[in-house]
């Protein structure tokens, strides 16, 4: 430890730290503009000037490691007119359009040069002017004189995003931000520059021009979109989102979000918006009030489950439901005699249920990533399907922990990795197997018996090496292992594997609550996600899912649908191919316009309030839920607020839920077949997968967002016979969709990448199964 | 993109470092491409980003920062002029002037005849020898006084 004073207070900062790192310590500010704490010194920007006992000139405080007994003046003479002095430079190429600027009323430089600015310009010359760039959908670079070179957007992609797509071209006053050949920036992390831009060079290219930042209103919130829950401010104006940003909890999301988390506000506005409830009669829609459709829900679930019983009922949820509606929904299915609920959507191996200790989740917490020696992450699109739990592997990566990837996709997931095993999946299980069976032989101890057939190759061997050798390490089941045909094979797998090597195992999470889902009971007792539309029941709740999108096999959850005699559909959107199928429409309140509850993937409890309030006559589903219950004359629905909802279903005032366990007790070990012929590994591509960013326009525009291709390796192509670029028919089973065909050499053989979620790609079946391809 | 004889000397300069520090090697092997295509096309950076592993845009940073990078075609003599400080104080200024004159172009600037090229420089560390010029990165000339800039055009065939 070191003893240091800055302005007369006293401080200890451990050896290593900075003049920065003391003054924050002590709650002492300096004035900074490329200083930020998650990334790494570039001190170019020398705002932060102090003054140093005994140095002979002003030092920069970011960049100046403390001393012993160093004596720090931030305000003294000396300091303050260096500050001046450096601002005073700062402002020199820097363009007076405060009063037009986006980032008026937010601005570092704003700010600091009310502080240490000067009165007058004493420069007379002319002003460097910086061509604006267009780099995509999502960030405005239409004012670069604006920028003052102070780097941030730039470490920010080699250090955080792992990716560098803005860089600093020329030297001296003629340096500009820009991208290679004025190349679009698609990480899905790119938003958070906007916020890390000091000033308005970079802004929010949706928000631009709609409000002035003193205009809002900042209200809490939680995304709805991912399995971390990040921790969102919503920004609002008369009743009207205008943007989110990141809220910063550490412990969580830090201080970022992913894209889709800041832009899919979109979709709240969209002329797509379900405002009013309504009832199919003779094929024609009504609008009707809450009271009638709710009288005909009830009716009709009524007159089902007394003609056919409770078993011709089923509902389906969203993983995106907060606790309270899942909860509510569950009461209400089993009052009406049916166990056939569930939440799993694009799940097809339910062969785990009844054989689970507990709710599945992450094994740790989010914040232990970082003290990891060793993580494998299987079966997984890591940064699409969890940008912020990859960020949190490849800063991990970075310092000590060995991460290694084994998976369906060679995807660059910009993690320094360990090992990267690509396998196609069905051959998941058994590669997973190896893994196990190398772990038990650096052990010494018998491989779990089912492995006997099992080669053990080097990769197996490196990775099944960090894990025996790392103290704290961890092995993770992605969504594609969540979804896989051999699910529970791979999460018995992944348990073995945690038992001889100590690591801990979970799972990362398909959706912002699914551990919520879990606990709060939306599971089934009889049919399962698949279960209910493999054997068509007569009537459906739809709760927050599209099911040409979100399910595992479409083709047959429309079948299903559409020869029943009631899908009630309760949704935030006047969702298209819904009006075809479904007999009665409720707006429920997206996220912003509810309160509720998300338990995020390491089991945290995070409550919301609604931000707004509620478009037309769209109602929070809780809301709805209970109406429904009483109007069904169910016991147990006298709830006042969603809290007391919440409460019953999780107990009171906890910060994590009870009765997180991933144990799978019962299940021996005994790999799939090889699959025969070409096979489909479908990934759900981020702004695809759920109904907000679906309709969020700025999303639609991203490079993420590309219409699918069919995509596989030169092997396949040529075994198959097939040329590049061409037009191809895909099938399977009864449904097809025509796509290019695009080669892609992280693409295993025998198997072609088609994109679920897509409409171009709804009429197929399963996301991992035997597909057809010829030229169309 | 690059002949196998300037992949040779790719190869020669990323063996100079750790093999996970290629990146060092991209000040060379920029120079080689070069000189083998004569200026620097943007195809080429890319390819050199590829063959170090480094992104596209880390070393478009690298080539538009240093002055012997050419992003433009040059004519057949590129003639750099220092005018940092110390030359400037001894006459770099009326140099360059003269030059341009001389040559009826500005800096940036190729002659019609696709034979001389003017660029702006930095220090050349030779300040004691002011005014200085360097012709195609590789020969320096000093005392550059107008009788020696009609000599050193002389000299250019
Ligand atoms: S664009 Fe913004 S973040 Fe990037 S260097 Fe300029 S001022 Fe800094
Ligand atoms: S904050 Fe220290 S130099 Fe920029
Ligand atoms: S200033 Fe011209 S060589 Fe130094």
């Amino acid at each position: 430890m070191l003893e240091i004073e800055i302005d007369g207070k006293q401080a200890q900062v451990p050896d290593g730290s900075t003049v920065m790192d003391a003054a924050r310590q002590l709650g002492v500010y300096i004035p900074h503009f490329c200083y930020h704490k998650k990334l790494s010194i570039a001190a170019n920007c020398r705002m932060c000037l102090v003054q140093i006992e005994k140095a002979p000139k002003p030092m920069p405080a970011c960049a100046t490691p403390v001393t012993n007994g160093m004596k720090v003046f931030t305000h003294s003479d000396l300091a303050v007119k260096a500050q001046k002095g450096v601002m005073e430079f700062l402002l020199i190429n820097h363009p007076l359009d405060c009063p037009i600027c986006d980032q008026g009323g937010e601005c570092q430089l704003q700010d600091m040069s009310v502080g240490y600015g000067p009165m007058k310009s004493r420069y007379s010359e002319e002003k460097h002017v910086v061509f604006h760039k267009n780099v995509g959908p999502l960030i405005s670079m239409e004012e670069m004189s604006r920028c003052i070179h102070c780097t941030r957007c730039v470490r920010f992609g080699q250090e955080i995003a792992g990716i560098m797509e803005l860089g600093m071209a020329n030297r001296n006053m003629h340096s500009e931000i820009t991208t290679f050949l004025g190349r679009s920036v698609d990480s899905e992390l790119s938003g958070n520059l906007i916020d890390l831009c000091p000033v308005g060079a970079l802004t929010s290219k949706p928000f631009r021009y709609t409000a002035r930042s003193w205009e809002l209103q900042r209200r809490k919130s939680v995304s709805p979109h991912d399995s971390v829950g990040a921790n969102l401010v919503v920004q609002v104006k008369h009743d009207n989102v205008m943007r989110v940003l990141p809220r910063e909890n550490e412990a969580v999301n830090e201080c970022w979000i992913s894209d889709k988390e800041r832009f899919s506000y979109q979709a709240l506005n969209s002329d797509e918006r379900l405002t009013r409830p309504m009832v199919k009669q003779g094929g024609e829609w009504r609008e009707v009030d809450w009271n009638v459709a709710l009288d005909y829900v009830a009716h009709g679930l009524k007159d089902v489950a007394r003609e056919h019983g409770g078993d011709a009922l089923a509902a389906l949820a969203a993983q995106s439901c907060t606790v309270e509606e899942l909860f509510l929904l569950n009461k209400i299915m089993r009052g009406l005699g049916s166990g056939n609920i569930d939440f799993r959507a694009r799940q097809s191996d339910f062969s785990a249920d009844g054989k689970r200790a507990g709710a599945p989740w992450l094994g740790l917490r989010l914040a232990e990533i970082q003290n990891l020696d060793a993580a494998l992450v299987v079966g997984s699109f890591l940064r699409k399907d969890h940008p912020l739990i990859a960020q949190r592997l490849r800063q991990a990566a970075k310092k000590k922990t060995r991460v290694s990837l084994l998976s369906v996709t060679g995807d660059d997931q910009l993690i320094p990795l360990q090992q990267n095993v690509v396998v196609a999946p069905a051959q998941l299980a058994a590669a997973l197997g190896a893994i196990v069976k190398a772990a038990a032989e650096l052990k010494g101890v018998a491989a779990p018996a089912g492995l006997e057939a099992i080669m053990v190759d080097a990769a197996s061997r490196a990775i099944a090496q960090s894990l025996v050798e790392g103290e704290k390490c961890a092995v993770f089941l992605g969504n594609v292992a969540t979804q896989s045909a051999a699910a529970t094979q791979l999460h018995a797998l992944a348990q073995e594997l945690a038992r001889l090597t100590g690591a801990t195992f979970g799972f990362l999470g398909e959706g912002a609550n699914t551990v919520g889902a879990h606990v709060a009971g939306a599971l089934p007792s009889g049919a399962n996600a698949r279960a209910m539309f493999e054997q068509p029941r007569k009537a459906y709740v739809l709760m927050g899912v599209e099911p040409e999108f979100d399910c595992a096999n479409p083709q047959l959850a429309l079948s299903a649908l559409k020869q029943a005699s009631l899908v009630v559909f309760m949704s935030a959107f006047k969702h298209a191919p819904a009006l075809e199928y479904a007999d009665v429409m409720l707006p429920i309140a997206p996220y912003t316009e509810t309160s509720g509850t998300f338990v995020n993937t390491e089991g945290r409890i995070q409550s919301f309030n609604g931000v707004v309030k509620a478009r037309g006559d769209a109602r929070p589903a809780w809301k709805a839920l209970r109406v429904l219950g009483n109007v069904l004359n169910l016991a147990g629905f006298a709830y006042e607020t969603s809290e007391a909802v919440r409460d019953e279903a999780l107990g009171q005032g906890n910060e994590f839920v009870a009765g997180l366990d991933n144990a799978l007790n019962g299940v021996a070990i005994a790999l799939p077949a090889a699959a025969e012929g070409l096979q489909r590994i479908a990934d759900v591509p981020i702004h695809f997968a759920d109904p907000l960013a679906r309709r969020a326009p700025a999303l639609q525009q991203t490079a993420d967002a590309a219409a699918p291709s069919a995509r596989l390796c030169e092997q396949t192509l040529s075994a198959l016979g097939l040329t590049a670029g061409a037009t191809v028919r895909v099938r399977q089973g009864q449904g097809e969709a025509v796509l290019p065909l695009k080669v892609d050499n992280a693409v295993p053989a025998g198997c072609l990448r088609v994109a679920a979620a897509h409409a171009s790609t709804a009429g197929l079946g399963e996301m991992f199964g035997s597909i057809s391809v010829e030229r169309a | 993109m690059f002949a196998a004889q300037t992949l040779q000397k790719f190869a020669r300069e990323v063996a100079k470092y750790p093999a996970d520090q290629k990146q060092s090697a991209v000040m060379a092997c920029l120079a080689h491409a070069q000189e083998e295509q004569g200026w620097l096309p943007t195809e080429a950076i890319e390819a050199v980003a590829g063959y170090l592993g480094m992104p596209p845009i880390a070393v478009w940073e690298v080539a538009t920062f240093y002055n012997m990078y050419d992003l433009k075609p040059v004519g057949k003599y590129k003639i750099t002029v220092c005018t940092n400080l110390p030359c400037a104080l001894s006459g770099g200024y009326h140099a360059g002037e003269y030059l341009q004159q001389k040559l009826g172009i500005g800096y940036g600037e190729t002659t019609p005849d696709g034979k001389f090229t003017l660029k702006e420089g930095e220090c050349m560390g030779a300040c004691g020898d002011a005014p200085v010029f360097i012709v195609n990165n590789r020969s320096m000339c000093s005392h550059m006084h107008p009788e020696q800039i009609d000599k050193l055009l002389e000299e250019c065939k």
